[in-house]
């Protein structure tokens, strides 16, 4: 099998005596997308906030088509890196945020053409192209000059996903994309990540979509208590759950 | 009737055939009468006294010397709100900083600079030359490459500036540093996910949306130092208030010079008022779904619906 785009191994983090994550594995391989699912509070948003460095990790490691994300192995040592160094290889993951976080003081080109210019160095002739190419994938040529606040809670999360995918980053990350937004919205924002999935995006993401991760996911993966405790095709973690914590929450949630 | 059955009866007529009254407030007519009756009294005060001097007035308003100290006292105020500013920004950046030394120092510059009154501060730079005969520039303990006269580098011109840009920096600082907290915490860690270089991250991200908060409160700052470079006056440098003094002290008109200085500090503070207006709205792009109209555009959308609707009364009548 070809090496993890994302490979998660043993990692653990506390916040002081709280362990939220206790040894967490994880290998998502190229192309292939990954739902995450489990109780509030299990760890799901701070996993995903380690694998790109948003949050040090105690114990373990994170690394990204073979890179280590925050920091350089020199023998059996990690060395932290550097803010800079950090900020750089960050450009290769994509983060899509619960709440947009879309800078309200730009537009919605400017929201998308500005980590290119300033993260990765593109002319911005090239990124305004790339911006535009973006936000037709995601259905919004025609709003390229308005400000995020003019725009429906669907139509900001996917300037947020044309953001992300500017960068043209290895692997997107979704932290629960569509729960901040009204039941009918939620339809559109699925439709631009299941057109991503298609497209063969790396993406790791957490939802209370059953839904969208029986049709889309290659590997669910449940997690509880800071631990990953099932994980597998869909029908089976879905449909014939091992686990009685699993059989649980989807009794909950279904 | 019942009320279902009215809101039936008007649904039944067509929409068009019904007019909409506006309601009437005779409240605020007479709360508007009462007041311009007294602006009428005190307009009358003013200008019917003659121990106002009017005459003296007009005559010193723009008289050269007068002209003279309010370009000194608009330049000490842009000299004190520039650096101030700068060297405030300087501070909250620093402020908030993760070194600890950093943060700590600005903590006591402002500590110290906001706890001894301007006035003081003031005076200690004005007698700074006492203090220090000499100014060196060199390797900090080592030897130094030219030493100036502190007299001849500090004279009172730039005392005064000096001072009021100190002072003014500890409240910058900390309005500036307000302002960096009222920002969604959401927009730091969206600007670092997205690789954002750190820098950029401030003066691009955090800075404008900043902008927002800083802005009327900086414009109370420079309205407050307009009138605040008054307390020059104790270092005999002429700007608009100790300028004034001198005037009455030579032609005893207290009253009519006291008015002169007042209505320029009217003027100044009128024009920085406007600008605020507009700088506020440059800032608030975006942030609301859509700009207020400034006052001019209000002024004339109001004219053009009168037009429109004069316009229309007419046709409106015939067809009754
Ligand atoms: N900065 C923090 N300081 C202290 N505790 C924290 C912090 N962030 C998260 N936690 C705690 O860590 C645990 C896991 O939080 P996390 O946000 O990862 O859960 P989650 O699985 O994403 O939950 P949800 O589905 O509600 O988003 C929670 O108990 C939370 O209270
Ligand atoms: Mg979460």
């Amino acid at each position: 099998m070809s090496t993890p785009m994302v490979d998660v191994r043993g990692v653990h983090k506390s916040y002081g005596p709280l362990e939220v994550l206790r040894g967490v594995d994880l290998q998502v391989h190229p192309g292939e997308v990954t739902v995450i699912i489990g109780p509030s509070g299990s760890g799901k948003s701070t996993l995903l906030r380690s694998i790109n460095h948003l949050e040090k990790i105690d114990r373990g490691y994170v690394a990204i088509d073979g890179e280590f994300v925050g920091y350089r192995r020199s023998g059996d040592r990690l060395h932290e890196l550097r803010e800079r160094e950090i900020l750089r290889r960050r450009t290769q993951i994509g983060f899509v945020f619960q709440n947009f976080h879309l800078f309200p003081h730009l537009t919605v080109r400017e929201n998308v053409t500005e980590a290119p210019i300033s993260a990765q160095g593109r002319p911005r002739g090239q990124a305004e192209a790339l911006a535009t190419e973006l936000l037709a994938q995601v259905g919004l040529s025609d709003k390229a000059d308005a400000y995020p606040r003019q725009l429906s809670g669907g139509q900001q999360q996917r300037v947020a996903i044309a953001r992300a995918l500017a960068l043209r980053p290895k692997v997107v990350l979704f932290d629960e994309p569509t729960s901040a937004l009204d039941p009918e919205l939620v339809g559109e924002v699925l439709e631009v990540m299941k057109a991503l999935a298609r497209s063969g995006t790396t993406m790791i993401v957490v939802t209370h979509e059953i839904g969208f991760a029986r049709e889309v996911a290659d590997t669910v993966v449940f997690m509880d208590a800071g631990q990953i405790v099932e994980h597998g095709p869909p029908r089976q973690v879905l449909d014939r759950p091992r686990h009685h914590r699993t059989r649980a929450f989807l009794s909950k949630v279904l | 009737m019942t009320a279902p059955a009215v809101l039936e009866e008007a649904a039944a007529e067509s929409a068009g055939s019904l007019t909409v009254i506006k309601a009437r407030h005779p409240g605020r007519w007479i709360a508007g009468a009462v007041v311009a009756v007294l602006l009428a009294m005190a307009v009358n005060a003013l200008v019917t006294n003659p121990a106002w001097d009017w005459p003296v007035v007009g005559a010193y308003l723009f008289h050269p010397s007068v002209l003279h100290a309010v370009l000194f006292t608009v330049e000490l105020t842009a000299l004190g709100i520039v650096l101030g500013f700068l060297l405030g920004t300087v501070l909250a950046l620093m402020r908030l900083s993760r070194v600890p030394l950093l943060a700590s120092a600005a903590w006591g510059y402002v500590w110290l600079f906001r706890s001894v009154p301007l006035i003081l501060q003031l005076l200690f730079w004005y007698n700074l030359a006492a203090l220090y005969k000499q100014i060196s520039f060199g390797v900090p303990f080592g030897p130094a490459f030219f030493s100036v006269d502190s007299m001849d580098l500090i004279g009172p011109v730039t005392a005064a500036a000096l001072g009021l840009a100190l002072h003014q920096a500890a409240y910058a600082a900390e309005i500036v540093r307000g302002g960096f907290l009222s920002v969604d915490p959401g927009q730091l860690e969206a600007a670092a996910a997205l690789g954002i270089p750190r820098a950029r991250q401030i003066f691009r991200i955090q800075l404008p949306q900043a902008m927002r908060s800083i802005v009327p409160a900086a414009g109370n700052e420079i309205i407050g130092l307009v009138k605040g470079t008054s307390v020059v006056y104790i270092m005999a440098l002429p700007e608009l208030f100790y300028q004034v003094q001198v005037i009455y002290n030579r032609n005893g008109r207290v009253i009519a010079m006291l008015l002169v200085a007042a209505i320029w500090y009217l003027v100044l503070t009128t024009v920085l008022s406007a600008a605020q207006y507009y700088v506020e709205r440059r800032f608030g792009r975006g942030l609301a779904r859509a700009l207020p109209p400034t006052p001019l555009q209000r002024v004339r959308g109001i004219l053009t619906v009168r037009r429109a609707a004069r316009r229309q009364r007419p046709a409106r009548g015939g067809r009754r």
